[in-house]
């Protein structure tokens, strides 16, 4: 044996390790520190949500939607609900699509303020990582105030929304808005300029356009290599027509470019949270098609057409019609779309969940290959990975 | 000239003083945003889905009536009942109302199918337990809930009520 090849080995990175962000396990060949092939083994969350779905009705089915991508529950309810609106053919109230704006952005936030500070964690800073949680926990607040769970909603319901949103919360939101942005601004005065942070993040990871379209990679991935591609405004759903913000769009595609991609999105966010304020509206927030959601409590109480209703919408569910439908959103990771396949009964016959993680991890080997050690975790950070989504 | 001042910034560490400077004006001039748990609480909304209890009218009788609806909507599967007419006056009521705490994922479709507002989701989160046999809830410890949390529940539909 030659001196060369007594120094290849063969480690096992995760599944409890504080740098693989969750339960991912990572077989690595190492040759000496040089990283020579990464071989991810996911599924250690996997809960069999698709299949699970196939036997839920439309609207159990909708909770489920929470546990995938866990730091930013709304916005992977909002593709289901979608989903099954287009199936249905049914439109929202106007008031029900600005609150699901302005929850989705926040959302955006949520996820952000989990992922840029834990890249920096994984690159050595610590300090980000706990301004960025007093952020989500207020943000999380507000998601408790309007759904009555921190992560877990069940807001976004088909035709609308669960519940109305008072006043107050709609101002404690505005008034978080303006802090928020100096607390972004504090953050990036950590980072942004700092040395470490910079010959840790810059030229790692770099994408270039071709490995965006070869390995389907989607949202901040894409972004960061220079594609001005964002669902919102390429093909707007929702409101997001009506709103006006801009894409941030990198240039290198490395680390450092998706870094700053993500706080300026921060930013942005805050814009259209604003914005989605001043246009909410007092009006309905949901459909009033009562095969689809059901009618209020007071009015169930008294009316017998209403008591039906209500109790073949939480027994039997509602049918959306034979057909098949994809939606997808612009979650904060990335492209998230719901495939459903509807068969003419109460429940769906095949869920396919198009996880943006699940395509940025198989990216994961060709992004490390020749890197070093160190630099797995800081891409790995910088991919944005929660398996939630990912082990589906 | 760029390059100059670029140097001189990176001699006197400009980054770091910098970054020092921010992380001093927070730790010193901030105000706390931590609370000593056990003994200080987080405020909850009055939508809060904690744990269940089962609530009876003012006059000391369950409101189940045993018609299924939270058994048949939970999406975990997690609610068991039996329905009988109870033997003093025949009236159809819960003979077993079985909530099994580890399946449960607290979406809050039970008390929102809920027609006379017996199941609900109350304010309590402290319910942890050494074992797993006592998060298997049944009738009683359900209507003991509902009554040792009643104040605070009446106290939450009441102002919730207008968006319900």
């Amino acid at each position: 044996m030659t001196e060369k090849e007594n120094e290849k080995f063969r480690i096992n990175f995760g599944p409890q390790h504080p740098a693989a962000h969750g339960v991912l396990r990572l077989i690595l060949d190492l040759d000496g520190e040089v990283v020579e092939r990464v071989e991810p083994h996911i599924g250690l969350l996997h809960r069999g949500t698709e299949k699970l779905i196939e036997s839920k009705t439309y609207l159990q089915a909708l909770p489920y939607f929470d546990r995938l991508d866990y730091v930013a529950p709304m916005n992977q309810e909002h593709a289901f609900a979608l989903a099954t609106e287009q199936l249905l053919n049914i439109n929202i109230p106007i008031r029900a699509q600005h609150i699901r704006v302005l929850f989705s952005e926040i959302g955006r936030i949520l996820n952000h303020m989990i992922n840029v500070p834990a890249q920096a964690m994984d690159v050595g800073a610590l300090t980000p990582t706990l301004w960025g949680w007093e952020e989500r926990e207020k943000l999380m607040t507000f998601y408790e105030r309007a759904c009555g769970s921190r992560l877990h909603a069940a807001y976004f319901r088909t035709g609308g929304v669960h519940q109305d949103i008072d006043e107050s919360l709609i101002n404690d939101i505005y008034e978080f808005c303006d802090p928020f942005l100096k607390v972004v601004d504090d953050l990036e005065s950590l980072l942004t300029e700092n040395r470490i942070f910079k010959q840790r993040n810059v030229d790692i990871g770099v994408v270039t356009k071709k490995d965006v379209l070869d390995w389907g990679l989607t949202g901040v991935m894409a972004r960061g290599s220079g594609y001005n591609w964002d669902l919102r405004k390429t093909q707007p759903y929702e409101s997001y027509d009506e709103y006006d913000f801009k894409i941030p769009v990198g240039k290198n595609g490395d680390n450092y470019d998706r870094y700053l991609i993500r706080v300026e999105e921060c930013r942005q966010s805050v814009l259209i949270m604003k914005q989605a304020i001043e246009k909410l509206k007092p009006g309905p927030i949901v459909t009033d098609d009562r095969k689809v959601a059901p009618p209020k409590r007071a009015e169930m109480k008294i009316s017998m057409e209403a008591l039906i209703h209500h109790f073949k919408l939480y027994t039997e569910g509602y049918d959306v019609g034979p057909g098949e439908v994809y939606a997808s959103i612009e979650a904060p990771k990335g492209e998230f779309g719901v495939y459903l396949i509807a068969d003419g009964t109460n429940k769906p016959y095949r869920c396919k969940i198009r996880a943006p993680g699940f395509a940025h991890l198989q990216a994961l080997d060709y992004l490390t290959r020749g890197h070093l050690l160190p630099d797995l975790s800081a891409v790995l950070g910088s991919l944005d990975l929660v398996f939630g989504e990912v082990d589906r | 000239m760029r390059k100059i001042l670029y140097t001189f910034k990176n001699l006197i560490q400009l980054d770091f003083l910098k970054a020092l400077y921010t992380a001093m004006k927070y730790f010193f001039f901030r105000k706390r945003v931590t609370i000593n748990y056990p003994s200080e609480k987080g405020k909850l909304s009055p939508r809060f889905r904690g744990q269940h209890a089962l609530r009876r009218y003012p006059n000391g009788e369950e409101r189940c009536i045993a018609c299924k609806l939270c058994e048949a909507v939970c999406p975990a599967q997690a609610i068991t009942i039996d329905a009988s007419p109870r033997n003093e006056d025949g009236i159809r009521k819960a003979i077993r109302y079985d909530i099994d705490m580890v399946k449960c994922i607290y979406c809050g479709l039970c008390q929102e199918s809920c027609p006379v507002d017996a199941i609900v989701e109350g304010p309590n989160f402290e319910f942890a337990t050494e074992t797993r046999e006592e998060l298997l809830y049944t009738k009683e410890k359900l209507l003991d809930n509902g009554d040792r949390w009643e104040v605070s529940l009446v106290r939450n539909i009441e102002r919730d009520a207008p968006f319900r």
